[in-house]
């Protein structure tokens, strides 16, 4: 048995094409599409020698792979090593890195916390904070979408509404950036931020523990699941965190990549003008347009196959999102944004038992913003070139000057 | 092809045919009913497909899962005996003239 990147060498049938491609280089990451179009129109599957791994990008297969948890567990993690030969960095995530039936138990307990009623109830928070917001963006004039906008706008309702009371900007939407970073392979990027783990991660588990943490919030309902026995107290804590690592750094980038959507977009933002309910689906289609997470890996459990391309057990799988989100077969048009697409089915949430639990905050969140800015703005001006952020796992947004002009 | 009718809150009525196998949701969907949103595309981990089903056709249903139940336990618009997961139900010959009333409120 070989191991490269932590996880088996997967040995290829003769007919998978084979491509000496690196997903993870700094240029890769910052301009997926070129690299999403090529892994598409090679085939179904790929072979990358680099890594040793298959990697899928049409919707079809990539769905089928994303989704069915039996034949293409998590639980050897979602990242390039493989917990059944490697030693992850840090305890695996007791949701997104595990199988049923404790992924049950657990999910259940998160999907109760970030239920619809409970996001629900703080839509007018949200709301509230969010017009303060655009207020004040449009007093500046011109800004950092990213700082000022797409960090400034989750960091303000999400880590309250989970009942944090100390709030820390960077530390929160680093706490992600490092946790996705560390499902690539063992580059300088991964290296570095793994670095950060030792300032971070100390801060993130005082945050979370039950006594920092407010009553009524995401975090307290999950402490309560605890209190009826349905998990540990360690569990709980870790459960909490996972809320952090998840919900700050994905937002962040869902929204600045809409703006940055609507920027390039004018007339789709005269359309978002004149209808602001299409708010929720234009965050939904910004989000197959750009693909927030781009990349998630399965293990293969068993020998199989999908769509006739045989899979041999223990194979890595590098499920590329980001490619499925943008493949012509599925989207009529798919590299045009169009807000009123209604893209049911894109696979920026995932797909199956390990889409995302947090979704509904999500969309209670963009909506807020998206709202507010199509309430207030007049009209966005991108200035300069958008600068991406190289990451493993995440597809986002490092700076991009804009200007809103008043309504 | 099944005889699916959507009766939305307001007591108006629209009859479609659903492909068998398809689920409501996405017959929903592909017939632009306004009241189904469905916006996790079937995962039922949204509940934005929440529908009340008619009285004579719950029992021909297949069973909840764990999870659908955890979600309708939290809906937005109140859970009702009849409450389903309409991404949790595929169109068959028994479900034959469905009847479903979609609530006020899906998000």
């Amino acid at each position: 048995m070989q191991l490269v990147e932590d996880h088996i060498r997967t040995l290829i049938a003769a007919d998978i094409p084979i491509w000496d491609v690196d997903p993870y280089a700094t240029e890769v990451l910052q301009t997926p599409e070129p690299y999403y179009t090529e892994l598409r129109e090679k085939g179904a599957f790929v072979y990358i020698p680099r890594y040793a791994l298959l990697a899928c990008g049409r919707y079809d297969e990539t769905r089928e792979v994303f989704s069915d948890w039996e034949r293409f567990v998590s639980s050897r993690g979602v990242g390039l090593a493989d917990f059944h030969v490697a030693k992850p960095w840090r305890a695996p995530s007791i949701v997104l890195e595990v199988d049923p039936p404790y992924h049950t138990r657990t999910r259940t307990v998160i999907s109760r916390a970030l239920s619809p009623r409970a996001v629900n109830d703080l839509k007018d928070a949200f709301a509230a904070k969010a017009d303060a917001l655009i207020t004040e963006l449009l007093d500046l004039g011109e800004f950092d979408a990213v700082d000022d906008l797409a960090e400034a706008f989750p960091v303000s309702v999400f880590p309250a509404a989970v009942g944090m009371r100390e709030i820390s900007k960077r530390m929160l939407v680093d706490y992600g950036a490092m946790a996705f970073n560390a499902l690539g392979p063992e580059n300088e990027r991964r290296s570095k931020w793994l670095e950060k783990a030792s300032e971070i991660v100390p801060w993130i588990m005082e945050q979370c523990k039950r006594e920092s943490l407010s009553p009524g919030g995401f975090g307290a309902t999950i402490y309560a699941a605890a209190d009826a026995d349905e998990l540990t107290e360690e569990e709980a804590g870790m459960l909490v965190r996972s809320l952090l690592s998840a919900g700050i750094d994905t937002t962040v980038t869902g929204i600045g990549n809409t703006i940055w959507c609507l920027g390039r977009n004018p007339e789709q933002f005269e359309k978002l003008k004149r209808d602001p309910k299409l708010a929720r689906p234009a965050f939904e289609e910004a989000l197959r347009y750009t693909s927030p997470v781009h990349s998630f890996c399965r293990t293969a459990s068993v020998d199989t196959t999908v769509g006739g391309v045989p899979i041999s057990r223990d194979t890595k799988i590098l499920c590329v999102l980001g490619a499925a989100n943008l493949d012509e077969r599925k989207w009529l048009n798919a590299d045009r944004f169009d807000i009123e697409r209604r893209p049911t089915g894109h696979l920026a949430f995932g797909v199956g038992i390990h889409g995302c639990v947090g979704q509904i905050v999500a969309r209670a969140e963009a909506e807020a913003i998206l709202t507010a800015i199509a309430q207030k703005v007049y009209s966005i001006d991108i200035i300069g070139e958008p600068v991406w952020r190289p990451n493993h796992a995440i597809h986002a947004l490092d700076s991009m000057r804009v200007r809103f002009n008043r309504r | 092809m099944t005889s699916v009718t959507f009766r939305s809150h307001d007591g108006s009525t629209v009859q479609v045919n659903g492909e068998l196998g398809v689920s409501l949701m996405q017959t929903a969907l592909s017939n632009g009913i306004d009241g189904i949103v469905g916006e996790c595309g079937g995962s039922a981990m949204c509940a934005t497909c929440h529908v009340y089903v008619d009285e004579a056709f719950v029992n021909l249903l297949p069973p909840m899962n764990d999870v659908e139940n955890e979600m309708l336990e939290c809906t937005v618009s109140t859970r009702r005996a009849s409450s389903r997961l309409s991404c949790q139900i595929r169109l068959s010959r028994e479900l034959e003239g469905l009847v479903v009333e979609l609530p006020e409120t899906q998000a």
